[in-house]
């Protein structure tokens, strides 16, 4: 008896709990009717009204398909116009990102790197046009051409590098091994952990070189015997091998894709016809992913630009900008950084457009 | 009971197991394969490992040539001082809850963007979408001066929303290839689905709530882990523009100073050595490992969805 009891009770509490549910939901089922029907007999007609006022009157008139603006505009409201609307009130929010951070920043420095501008703490931005004088002082900097030359080497060298680096790895995992997963993940790390600090850090601790690679003789006679404008960027890419290795991450990604949109029947085609391994590579292999060689040239050149070294040219660029006062001989303020930042993103344009077109050879369409 | 052995047929065996039928499925060319793919993640891991390794020596070890791969003794004190000094575990929160903010506007922004270039057609739509493009090489050093000033007037200068605004108004770090992501696949989406729920009646914001988002979920996560990493990463523009110590890489940056601040020079047995570098340096990238060995399909997947590989 008591048993029984026991196991009922349960039961009956969890149905009064679910009646109470059912009551209560009813309840605000039959509340929410009555506050739409009165929304909308009350309220709505006000909304009704605004829009109306809104869509009739002396500026914006919508009638019959029609709108018309300060009524003697009149524009034909067509399927094709809405939609054009409707793109544009989507991608609004990029125009206007486009236009405050983006455009006007980028013509507002290029007009000042042709002035000497300092920043005044009760008038803001002070500026006096000075022309030229901005770029010839970048010419004439003992620091900074320097550091724009060992820019220009790293690159020419590196980028090729890189490329030749992430094919030969692409067209090795595209081969049909195991564990293709793994090898990506391996692969792909760099690009997940290279943060400025920590790259930084492993240079300082020379870790990014192969230890085997630095100290051999060859490398030793090269650096001895060539003159210090080609052996200072050899030098210094080859004491961060790694890291340079390290942007070829995407690279292989984006090959690895592009391999693996090459129809087999080809390759299966070129060896009944009798080619090799070396031929095959070379002839079907290597044009088909020859189209990506330009946007990782341009990934590259990016990415390797923006990573900002102590001393290196951006960093010298924020330094002028932060320190620089009128009456400063070392640093030379805002229109010497928006020169210099300017130099720096013309040069890489520059290197990217020769790479590209070197690489990637002219479009066949 | 023994079996005579063919001469002939074991040499052939050995010879289609060493070379295959066309020397690409034997036994030689995917020895040679494996070697080189290990050699090269080889060199790939290497930095990392060193990092690792490093990060558990103790003095002597690091010393010690001797001692290269196995520590003699596990130094956890590395890491305990590299806590204390990066500020554990407060810093790690703040650092998520800003990249967290920042990265989930990009990703919005983003979603929002890409669709209104992917779905409709309007004048100016092929430069326009060339201009988005461009925007992935212009450096942010390059605008870095006026929009100092522009940030100034706004009087928003050292604050989180020097980030976030171009974040969500689809200008911040990388959000072209953002941009892209989504357009390629929105550009999926078959247009009649579309077109139907536009002749049931839907409006166009409901048409892009109800069908384009739910569809474009691995989208938003590509994105979203994405600019999570790059804006984690991100150590110039945050620097400049937020402040000098808001995310855990900009305490890295600074971390000499603010050690020496904790263990003052001349403390017994607390100099700063390169080990506790290390273990600060793994304390700073084991979020972003930690996630990526997560969700490290949706990263590899990635490119393969930016399509620019071609059609």
């Amino acid at each position: 008896m008591k048993k029984k009891n026991a196991i009922v009770k349960p039961n009956k509490s969890t149905n009064r709990i679910a009646l109470a549910f059912k009551k209560a939901r009813a309840f605000i089922v039959k509340q929410w009717d009555v506050f739409t029907q009165w929304w909308y007999k009350h309220i709505w007609p006000i909304f009704e009204k605004i829009r109306y006022a809104l869509t009739h009157n002396f500026i914006l008139r919508i009638e019959n398909q029609i709108m018309t603006l300060f009524s003697f505009i009149k524009i034909r409201i067509t399927r094709k116009r809405i939609y054009a609307s409707y793109g544009f009130l989507f991608i609004l929010i990029w125009l206007v990102g486009l236009a405050v951070f983006t455009l006007y920043p980028m013509f507002y420095s290029l007009y000042l790197s042709f002035n000497s501008a300092y920043y005044n703490l009760q008038q803001g931005v002070v500026t006096t046009w000075i022309g030229f004088q901005n770029f010839v002082n970048i010419i004439r900097s003992s620091t900074l051409l320097p550091l724009f030359s060992t820019y220009i080497g790293r690159m020419v060298i590196s980028v090729p590098l890189i490329i030749v680096f992430s094919i030969i790895i692409a067209v090795l995992v595209n081969n049909p091994i195991k564990m293709k997963g793994i090898w990506r993940t391996i692969f792909f790390l760099p690009v997940i952990i290279s943060t400025g600090p920590v790259l930084t850090e492993l240079m300082a601790q020379d870790a990014t070189s192969l230890p085997s690679l630095t100290t051999s003789a060859v490398f030793n006679y090269l650096t001895n015997s060539l003159s210090p404008l080609i052996a200072d960027p050899l030098t210094n890419i080859l004491n961060s091998m790694l890291m340079i290795l390290w942007y070829a991450g995407i690279p292989i990604l984006v090959f690895l894709a592009g391999l693996q949109k090459v129809d087999p029947a080809l390759y299966e085609a070129a060896s009944i016809d009798g080619a090799s391994a070396w031929d095959r590579f070379w002839k079907i292999t290597l044009p088909s992913i020859k189209p990506l060689i330009g946007v990782n040239v341009v990934y590259i050149v990016v990415s390797m630009s923006l990573y900002v070294e102590g001393g290196g040219i951006l960093d010298l660029a924020r330094t002028h900008m932060l320190v620089g006062a009128p009456d400063s001989s070392i640093w030379f303020g805002y229109g010497y950084a928006a020169a210099i930042a300017w130099v720096y993103f013309l040069l890489m344009v520059i290197i990217m457009a020769i790479f590209a077109r070197v690489f990637g050879g002219r479009r066949e369409r | 009971m023994k079996k005579k052995i063919d001469v002939g047929e074991l040499k052939s065996r050995i010879k289609r197991f060493l070379f295959g039928m066309k020397f690409m499925d034997g036994f030689i060319f995917k020895f040679v394969i494996y070697i080189l793919l290990i050699s090269f993640s080889y060199i790939y891991l290497y930095p990392v490992l060193y990092m690792l390794i490093n990060s558990f020596k103790t003095v002597d070890d690091l010393i010690n040539p001797g001692v290269r791969w196995v520590p003699t003794v596990f130094e956890w004190e590395n890491y305990t001082r590299a806590f204390q000094v990066l500020e554990f575990p407060q810093s790690i929160f703040d650092t998520t809850w800003y990249v967290l903010k920042v990265s989930i506007g990009a990703t919005v922004a983003a979603s929002i963007i890409g669709y209104g270039f992917a779905r409709f057609k309007f004048p100016g739509k092929k430069i326009l979408f060339g201009i988005m493009l461009a925007t992935f090489i212009l450096p942010s050093q390059v605008t870095m001066v006026a929009n100092m000033i522009i940030y100034k007037r706004l009087d928003i200068m050292s604050t989180e929303w020097t980030m976030l605004l171009p974040a969500i108004t689809g200008q911040g770090i990388n959000a072209a290839i953002f941009i892209l992501i989504f357009y390629q696949f929105y550009k999926t989406i078959p247009t009649v689905l579309m077109e139907s729920a536009e002749v049931d009646g839907a409006s166009q914001f409901r048409i892009f709530r109800t069908i384009a988002l739910p569809l474009a979920l691995p989208s938003f996560l590509i994105v979203f882990l994405f600019s999570f990493v790059w804006y984690w990463n991100e150590t110039f523009i945050t620097a400049l523009y937020v402040g000098g110590a808001v995310t855990l890489p900009l305490k890295l940056q600074a971390f000499r100073a603010s050690y020496e601040l904790l263990f003052p020079p001349g403390t017994a047995g607390a100099e700063l050595n390169e080990a506790i570098m290390m273990a600060g340096n793994m304390v700073t990238i084991l979020p972003l490992l930690v996630l990526y060995f997560v969700a490290q399909r949706y990263f590899t997947e990635s490119i393969d969805r930016t399509g620019i590989t071609g059609e």
